[in-house]
């Protein structure tokens, strides 16, 4: 065959586009997820409730510190397996969203982290004229801390986001057979002749996905600046 | 030369504050007037650094005070530990007759109700002036946006600004920015408001235009604490000059007084350095 051919066997013989739409979608949602909760946490941690920022501060520590692969087998053989929490009937659904509170929840960490250095680029005197006007924390941070430390967290979140979807891959630990190292894993077991190549697809395929994410951070962080 | 040196001065002018809840503060003429801000016996550390040793202050209701000593004496912890932005270790401070509160939603409340102006002004940089001086009155006082709008545009022309309502304030020079800084205090109709050197970071020639609606607040009757070195000010606007070395007030009198004859070594040490600059 030639490489031509053998790009077209495997195209025809595997939904290789299908297997990125898993990743897509797990990442799509699991940065949501990522989002919000490591908003939270980089404000727990900003706040002036010590037992908040002692809990922000343990849940990044925690987190961040354990190895994805290992919060996905215990979600799944843990969460699932031993205490029987369902997210859904279906199985495979159910994996899934397995997949996605995992990617989610580990990523948090790094979002906190984000979001608090954005914070930390605006300066002390923003907080404190707008709890001078009276307003208390939450509402200072929304109006006043987070619309200017966006500009500062959108580089690292651009990092958290492709390190996210990189990490979508790990999926496959909890049981997610449809994704991309899944497929490809099959691809390689039944075709070890086209090895090199089938790892050459999957490679440019994930640097298309993540490329423009960069581009767009950069684009992103400039449009954003808050002169001073 | 101050035209009224009673500290109970024209209280009429002051705005009242709409939404306090407390009565309004007695003004008869048989008992004393109790103080708008009491601070008695407070005491703060940093570290192992004393900077603020049992003070004892009362600033009544349309009284204008400024505050003067060296470098490091603990004027600024004053003005910060008055609107909380700076917790004491001991001690009273009191506004209109009820303790600081701890934090929450009585903190805010009580900050709404005390204006800080800053030394870096500290606009919001990322709002226009006018939202500057809107957004404390929508968002904490509940004004309607309209109305809000109204107001601010007032404050804006007193301060003499209003053209610039719709820049950012990167796009003011310093003494627009601070005079942008006071029609936000004062959009909140604060009891009192507290300046932090309001001057100090600007060109000389910007001073007076903020001195200048510094003066007319305090003619107005607002009530005022001014950490400031600017004498002028002081002689023009002041009842009272507290001054503060190391942490503790040394001695306080009318302008006139204190800067002709100061009572203390300490104070005439400083006046000395200050007055051959
Ligand atoms: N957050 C802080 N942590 C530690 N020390 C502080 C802090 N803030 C102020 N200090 C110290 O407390 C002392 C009093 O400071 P403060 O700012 O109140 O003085 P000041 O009278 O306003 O001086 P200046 O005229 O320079 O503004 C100084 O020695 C200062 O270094
Ligand atoms: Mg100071």
């Amino acid at each position: 065959m030639s490489l031509f051919e053998q790009i077209g066997f495997l195209f025809t013989s595997y939904d290789i586009p299908a297997a990125f739409w898993v990743n897509i979608q797990l990442s799509f949602w699991a940065a949501i997820g990522a989002l919000v909760i490591g908003t939270v946490l980089g404000l727990m941690r900003v706040s002036p409730v010590p037992s908040l920022r002692w809990l922000g501060t343990s849940y990044v520590t925690l987190l961040r510190n354990t190895p994805l692969t290992v919060i996905m087998l215990f979600l799944v053989l843990g969460v699932w397996g031993q205490l029987k929490i369902e997210l859904a009937p279906d199985f495979n659904t159910n994996f899934f969203l397995f997949a996605i509170v995992g990617l989610a929840i580990y990523h948090a960490a790094f979002v906190c982290e984000a979001v608090r250095s954005g914070i930390n680029t605006v300066p002390l005197g923003q907080a404190e004229a707008a709890r001078a006007i009276g307003l208390s924390f939450l509402p200072a941070a929304r109006l006043v801390l987070l619309p200017q430390a966006v500009r500062g967290a959108v580089a690292p979140l651009g990092n958290v986001l492709i390190a996210l979807i990189k990490n979508s891959t790990v999926a496959a630990a909890a049981s997610v057979a449809t994704e991309t190292s899944s497929v490809m894993k099959t691809m390689i077991e039944f075709n070890g002749n086209m090895t090199v190549l089938i790892f050459m697809i999957f490679a440019l395929g994930y640097v298309i996905l993540v490329v423009p994410i960069g581009l767009l951070t950069t684009w992103g962080s400039r449009r954003l600046a808050v002169s001073r | 030369m101050t035209t009224e040196q009673t500290p109970e001065h024209a209280p009429e002018q002051t705005p009242a504050p709409s939404t306090s809840p407390s009565p309004a503060p007695s003004t008869s003429q048989d008992a004393p007037a109790r103080p708008l801000v009491h601070l008695a016996r407070v005491n703060k550390h940093f570290g192992s650094l004393h900077v603020l040793r049992d003070i004892d202050l009362d600033v009544a209701k349309g009284e204008v005070v400024v505050v003067i000593g060296p470098s490091g004496s603990g004027k600024s912890t004053l003005c910060r530990a008055i609107n909380r932005l700076e917790t004491i270790d001991d001690g009273v401070i009191e506004l209109d007759g009820k303790p600081l509160p701890a934090e929450g939603k009585e903190l805010a409340r009580l900050r709404s109700d005390v204006g800080m102006v800053f030394q870096s002004f500290n606009l919001f940089a990322h709002r226009s002036i006018l939202e500057n001086v809107t957004l404390g009155p929508i968002k904490v006082r509940k004004v309607k946006p309209k109305e809000a709008k109204e107001q601010a545009m007032a404050l804006l022309e007193r301060v003499g600004v209003a053209s610039q309502a719709d820049k950012m304030p990167a796009q003011l020079s310093g003494g627009q920015q601070q005079r942008v800084a006071i029609a936000r205090a004062l959009a909140m109709r604060p009891k009192v408001i507290l300046f932090d050197e309001p001057t100090s970071a600007l060109d000389p020639e910007m001073v007076n235009e903020v001195l200048d609606v510094m003066v007319a607040l305090a003619k107005e009757g607002m009530t005022m604490i001014v950490v400031t070195h600017e004498m002028g000010f002081a002689r023009k606007a002041a009842d009272r000059v507290v001054f503060m070395s190391d942490g503790q007030i040394v001695e306080q009198a009318d302008p006139e007084s204190f800067f002709t004859n100061p009572q203390s070594g300490r104070a005439r040490d400083f006046l000395g350095k200050i007055l051959t600059h």
